[in-house]
């Protein structure tokens, strides 16, 4: 739902880091987004096609690398994936656990044309 | 012409978490503590800052930023009929708050009298979770009638409360809502959660909620000013 205000955020850096490097055209802009983080891909690309448009990330490809959720059993420090719903630890049983992995919400790398 | 991978690794949301940063500065200096207050539509936001005010004042000044997508001022006037300092922001359509907003709220308030700040965030639970506004802490209100299965589906705004406001709990005699099946979905994502349990309209539980506020507002002063 926030998607806006989201894609607008990585205009703005991969603006910024395409004139530090004196780009003349930025043509991948690769993000990396937890499955946690509540995101969605598609969004982001409805609005990027309108908010870049004119601007040296015109027409530039984004690719959404997702990674899945994992958890830690604070218990028995077992490690495991959080799949369709959140699980207490399949090892021991133990509902005191840690995300460790899903949150992720950052802008990878860009590629550019100079 | 030359094609040239550019690594950055620069968290989204940087932008939004450095004015929150300042914010929360800000609120530092002038020793007052504050809260996000966030909940789904008509689960007590208001009715909870009406309660805390009427239970704190005159010891304790209260201010209060009350959010709404719409351009209504109708939480903002409950408050200042209270006697308390109240802005009213309206996002727009926005479904969130973010730090840009609070920066220039905070503008608009009367910090050096300030003790306790409340930020009413818009009624949602996804996209607050996103947007750290640099208050002090986290608060959600869960309320009976949402229904017990909310934890298991509103994930990422359980994660980073400090305090579990559950509201409305009169209504429990005619909902079916198992408070087991509520708090074991609570415990996997926020193991050992404070969480407090109230009615706002019967005042049970309320002041278990106050007393936890007092403390931190003392916590708070004793570091500042």
């Amino acid at each position: 739902m926030h998607e806006l205000s989201v894609t607008e955020s990585i205009l703005t850096i991969a603006k910024r880091h395409a004139e530090e490097n004196n780009a003349l055209r930025v043509t991948d802009i690769h993000i990396v987004i937890g499955d946690l983080s509540s995101i969605i891909d598609d969004s982001v690309q409805f609005y990027w096609d309108i908010i870049s448009d004119k601007s040296i990330c015109a027409g530039a490809k984004l690719h959404f690398q997702r990674v899945p959720a994992q958890a830690k059993c604070l218990d028995c420090e077992n490690q495991y994936s959080l799949q369709e719903r959140l699980s207490p630890c399949p090892t021991c049983g133990s509902a005191r656990i840690k995300i460790i992995k899903g949150e992720e919400f950052y802008l990878d790398s860009i590629e550019i044309e100079r | 012409m030359t094609v040239q991978r550019i690594p950055i690794i620069e968290k989204i949301m940087d932008a939004n978490d450095q004015i929150a940063a300042n914010n929360q500065k800000k609120l530092d200096d002038a020793g007052i503590f504050a809260i996000n207050l966030m909940a789904s539509p008509g689960a007590g936001k208001t009715s909870l800052i009406l309660q805390t005010i009427r239970a704190l004042a005159p010891d304790l000044k209260i201010g209060v930023i009350e959010g709404d997508t719409a351009p209504v001022t109708i939480d903002a006037d409950k408050v200042l009929a209270e006697g308390m300092p109240a802005v009213q922001i309206n996002t727009g359509g926005e479904c969130h708050l973010d730090a840009m907003m609070i920066s220039n709220a905070l503008d608009q308030l009367p910090l050096d009298s300030i003790d306790l700040l409340i930020v009413e965030n818009v009624g949602n639970l996804i996209c607050p979770a996103a947007f750290k506004l640099g208050t002090h802490t986290n608060v959600l209100i869960a309320s009976v009638p949402e229904g017990d299965d909310k934890p298991y589906k509103y994930t990422n705004i359980y994660r980073g409360l400090e305090v579990l406001v559950v509201n409305k709990i009169d209504l429990l005699p005619y909902i079916p809502f198992n408070m087991d099946y509520f708090r074991q979905g609570v415990e996997l994502l926020n193991p050992g959660l404070v969480t407090f349990p109230i009615s706002c309209s019967s005042g049970e539980g309320v002041t278990a909620w106050i007393t936890w506020l007092q403390g931190r507002v003392k916590q708070q002063k004793s570091r500042g000013k």
